[in-house]
């Protein structure tokens, strides 16, 4: 017994290391299977108050470029007004409104934190389950997605963004409806470029027509993702298509959540099918 | 005795605060990414128990996980540099009898010496940092030329600080 506590106190260095390491090696295991923990990630209150404090400072140096977008975004708002039309018609029929539901609602938020160099980037926001946030819904921002609502807390929301390796989103080329799964990380990390899979050889893609969302997921149908940069084929069936992305995650400052009040409906109905299989 | 723990605390807070709000959002495509913070657990005291030292560097990655939402990997890193240091200090100091020094700093202990101090230690951190963040070999070759520039880029930083605080002691 001796002999083990001598042999102990000599090599301590070497257990001190392992009984840390391993510590850490659980931590990080746990993390990465379950939940993140909500109490040492930044969408706990005490470091995401941290953040907001020097996002006030930071948000005064893009002042510039976030005004510029938002100008874009007025413009193009405008665009879809009715007073922005030509009213061609004479009779116009009233249509009840009772017949449109709803189907998405937005909320606006402001990120407090980015990252754009990580391996999987998360970005945090100022809206939490206070303001009806909860975790799965979409996230735009001014020029196009933006993420996935990840972890929710009081007041504030980590965001998994395009931008990390585990994110996959369903999306389809403009035009023909042919729809694929983006996804990032898996041949380059540049923030700017992502990978779109799935896309049968037949279809025709070409050079700079736009990637949008398909309507099968979180998002409404036909929201920008990108623009095709260039396409080959690979392998037997698919073709490989790499998608510049339409969101400038280096100076994102506004987001916007996608409600969709209609997802429970769907979902129960999704899972009542499968159920019956 | 405050004389250690308050310089040594000033510096932890201050790297700490460079490390999440400044050099988080710097890197060249995610193929070098510096870590300047683990220079804390480098300029510790000579003469610092193992238990406080371990100690110390787990608080230490872990600060930098909550900041990184990377729960655990820098914890690990940090265990890692914790020991390395050890070993490192074990092999050339005791031999040459600097054991009286205080701290081992650039000024203190020469170019040469402090140089190969920063390197092996930013090597294995990394190594243990970058391996625990990919979590598989298969694009090992990728993940070691990570290891290799964000070294550089680490060492370089490292040593530019420590010539800035130079501060050359009479023995």
């Amino acid at each position: 017994m001796r002999n083990l506590w001598l042999f102990i106190s000599k090599y301590n260095a070497f257990f001190l290391f392992v009984i840390f390491f391993v510590i850490s090696l659980i931590l990080m295991i746990r993390d990465n299977t379950y939940q993140r923990s909500a109490t040492l990630s930044s969408s706990n209150v005490l470091i995401g108050r941290a953040y907001e404090r020097i996002n006030q400072f930071k948000s005064y140096l893009s002042l510039g470029a976030v005004n510029d977008s938002l100008v874009a975004e007025n413009a193009r708002l405008k665009n879809q007004l009715r007073s922005s039309f030509f009213d061609n018609k004479l009779v116009r029929k009233t249509v009840k409104d009772s017949l449109l539901k709803q189907q998405y609602t937005y909320i606006t938020a402001g990120v407090v934190n980015n990252s754009i160099h990580q391996r999987d980037n998360y970005i945090t926001i100022n809206r939490g389950s206070l303001h009806g946030i909860s975790k799965g819904m979409g996230v735009i921002g001014p020029s196009g997605v933006v993420g996935i609502v990840w972890n929710v807390s009081k007041h504030y929301s980590t965001v998994r963004s395009l931008l990390h390796t585990g994110t996959k989103i369903t999306a389809s080329i403009a035009k023909s409806n042919a729809f694929g799964s983006l996804a990032w990380g898996e041949t380059s990390f540049d923030s700017e470029i992502a990978d779109l899979k799935g896309i049968p050889n037949h279809v025709t893609v070409k050079k700079g027509q736009q990637v949008i969302t398909s309507g099968f997921s979180l998002f409404p149908k036909g929201i920008l993702i990108g623009n095709v940069i260039s396409s080959s084929i690979k392998g037997e069936s698919d073709l490989d298509i790499k998608v510049k992305l339409s969101t400038n995650f280096s100076t994102l400052q506004y987001v916007y959540v996608v409600i969709n009040n209609l997802a429970l409906e769907q979902q129960q109905l999704e899972a009542k099918s499968i159920k019956n299989e | 005795m405050s004389r250690v723990i308050l310089p040594n605390f000033l510096r932890f807070l201050i790297l700490i605060f460079i490390q999440v709000f400044l050099l988080k959002n710097i890197g060249y495509y995610n193929l070098a990414v510096p870590f300047l913070y683990i220079l804390f657990i480098l300029l510790l005291p000579f003469g610092i128990p193992n238990m406080l030292l371990f100690t110390l560097a787990f608080i230490t990655g872990l600060t930098i996980d909550t900041f990184y939402d990377t729960l655990g990997i820098n914890a690990a890193a940090c265990t890692m540099l914790a020991f390395v240091r050890i070993l490192f200090i074990n092999i050339t100091v005791q031999r040459q009898g600097f054991e009286n020094e205080p701290e081992p700093r650039l000024g203190i202990m020469g170019f040469r010496w402090f140089f190969f101090y920063g390197l092996f230690l930013t090597v294995f951190h990394h190594l243990t940092l970058f391996l625990l963040e990919t979590y598989n070999f298969s694009d090992l070759r990728y993940t070691l030329i990570r290891v290799v520039f964000s070294s550089i880029f680490t060492l370089f930083l490292i040593l530019v600080t420590e010539f800035i605080f130079f501060r050359k002691r009479e023995r």
